[in-house]
């Protein structure tokens, strides 16, 4: 699942500026399971911009905010997008509260206007309980889970690092962040369980990155181009 | 100098020394030498004088100079730059080289200009992340780690070829370090995690700064039943500490380095330099009995005038002349 957090109110009201009308749009996927982006967080944050609207009226110059609500199934699925045909002709800006696929999807659709993030997706994660999520998977393209424990320090090391725990590995905690574990501290653990430390020994090749972040080909153009 | 080059090694000499850069620092290794390697932190500006004077400082009292790499992620003078300074006026450096700010590609180059430059030691990093520096909103680059970047330089060195095995003409000639922290965890991988470093290509090995010299001494018994202390030189870090503050802010604020409450106690009962001295002869004194101690790498930061009167104090004077030719024979 995707993780997001919300932008800063602050961003929000720079996004809406003077304008009259803008949209806001929320996602029935990720964002809403993990609640930062569906129907609930729609109204509130409209509602957050009204009262602000009114107090600020006179920074404003004087205008009035008129807010469409609206949330759909998913934002990343173009049939679901459809569904907006023929909408928010008289707003000036959407604000969608779905990951960066989502917002980009909404942006295509709706290309004459100005789309704004309103979440920041974070990661790739699982859920363990409602608003506790671990971070998991960065989408490198290049999975290496296999060699390392079932555990991945691509996206849970804070330099990736795949020969081993830097200096900095302390009491089992990351020197980055001593909240984070050391994920390499969780591999070696896990390795010396099932009796097979050894395999830390092996020097792990230089990793391919040209996927992510180096993207030579973006994903869906190398399967148009199989499928063709 | 003239002496050097018209000097005969022996046979025994010879075999055991196969030169790969033909530094200084590698010749007295594999002469057996205790050898002294010091830091040099290069300014935060473009001061050509700063390097100067401390390498000036410095002078006479190290076979060696590690020339740190944007230490603690802070931006200062590049270490190739400050590195040709130093040669200039005589003295040899040791170029770190981290994976922070380079990918391969930048690693690569640098490396290439460095040999070209001169340089002939060179300390592979894995690097600080930007988080602990100047500029914590830096994007890390962390494209190889220390042990692979030390299989790619070896690999130019040795191989002749480009991490992408494109062939070079002329390779770079780098005596090749590694560092290691012996205090970090999990504390029993810390062994294994060196002989990594060493089977990627590490000659000598610069440790992470000791207070602890018994958990030290723990570490280097792992070491030694692996056989690593004769695979590498191993060149124990000091740092002496300047105040009590000091001695606070490395046992609280510094990741993976160890301050036992006994110096913590001494710097609080003297509040001085001298005593601060003091503690670091003595762990110099023990780290020299250790088996497998091939020498010590004094990291004064941003207090070099102490270098002098340390390595005086601990008897390590003169520095020695290298008695085999620098010409490298691999």
């Amino acid at each position: 699942m995707i993780v997001a957090r919300p932008k800063s109110f602050e961003d929000i009201k720079r996004y809406v500026g003077n304008r009259k009308k803008v949209a806001i749009v929320g996602c029935g996927g990720c964002v809403t399971v993990r609640p930062v982006g569906g129907q609930k967080q729609v109204q509130e944050l409209a509602a957050l911009l009204r009262l602000w609207a009114k107090k600020e009226a006179l920074t404003r110059g004087s205008q009035p905010l008129t807010i469409e609500e609206e949330t759909i199934l998913r934002q990343c699925e173009p049939e679901f997008i459809n569904s907006l045909e023929g909408r928010f002709k008289d707003c000036e800006a959407i604000i969608s509260l779905a990951c960066g696929v989502g917002v980009q999807c909404l942006a295509d659709k709706f290309p004459e206007l100005e789309v704004f993030p309103g979440v920041d997706a974070v990661f790739m994660g699982a859920t363990i309980e409602p608003g506790l999520y671990w971070e998991r998977c960065v989408g490198c393209g290049n999975c290496i889970i296999g060699e390392t424990g079932g555990l991945c320090p691509v996206s849970r090391c804070a330099k990736s690092l795949l020969n081993g725990p830097c200096g900095g590995s302390l009491g089992g905690h990351c020197e980055v962040s001593p909240e984070t574990p050391c994920v390499w501290q969780l591999i070696y653990e896990r390795m010396e369980q099932r009796g097979n430390l050894g395999a830390l020994d092996r020097i792990m090749p230089i990793k391919d990155w040209s996927v992510r972040p180096g993207r030579l080909v973006l994903e869906h153009l190398r399967v148009e181009k199989k499928e063709s | 100098m003239d002496e050097e080059k018209t000097a005969k090694p022996s046979a025994e000499v010879q075999e055991t020394s196969r030169l790969k850069s033909g530094s200084n620092l590698e010749r007295l290794l594999k002469e057996g030498k205790f050898v002294v390697t010091a830091e040099l932190g290069p300014p935060r500006g473009a001061a050509r004088e700063t390097v100067e004077r401390k390498a000036n400082i410095l002078r006479g009292y190290a076979d060696a100079f590690n020339i740190t790499d944007c230490q603690t992620s802070v931006v200062r003078m590049s270490s190739i730059a400050s590195g040709v300074i130093l040669l200039e006026m005589g003295l040899e450096p040791v170029i770190q080289m981290t994976c922070r700010d380079r990918n391969r590609i930048g690693l690569q180059s640098d490396l290439l200009g460095a040999a070209a430059l001169g340089m002939k030691n060179l300390l592979c990093l894995t690097g600080d992340h930007p988080k602990f520096g100047d500029h914590p909103g830096a994007k890390p680059v962390f494209d190889l780690d220390s042990i692979q970047l030390l299989s790619v330089v070896k690999a130019m060195r040795d191989e002749k070829r480009l991490q992408s095995g494109t062939k070079i003409e002329v390779e770079p000639r780098f005596f090749l370090g590694a560092a290691e922290n012996p205090f970090a965890d999990p504390f029993a991988f810390r062994a294994r995690r060196l002989a990594k470093k060493i089977e990627a290509g590490a000659e000598f090995i610069q440790t992470q700064i000791v207070y602890n010299v018994e958990r030290f001494a723990q570490w280097m018994t792992a070491v030694r039943a692996m056989g690593l202390h004769k695979k590498a030189f191993i060149l124990a870090g000091v740092t002496p500490l300047k105040s009590l503050g000091m001695a606070r802010y490395m046992k609280n604020n510094v990741p993976g380095l160890e301050v036992p409450d006994e110096i913590i106690a001494r710097m609080e009962k003297k509040k001085s330099k001298t005593e601060g001295i003091d503690i670091c002869l003595e762990i110099i004194e023990k780290l020299r009995k250790i088996e497998g101690v091939a020498g010590i790498h004094i990291m004064a930061v941003e207090w070099e005038e102490v270098v002098p009167q340390l390595v005086e104090r601990a008897s390590l004077l003169p520095r020695p002349t290298p008695s085999i030719s620098a010409v490298p024979t691999c």
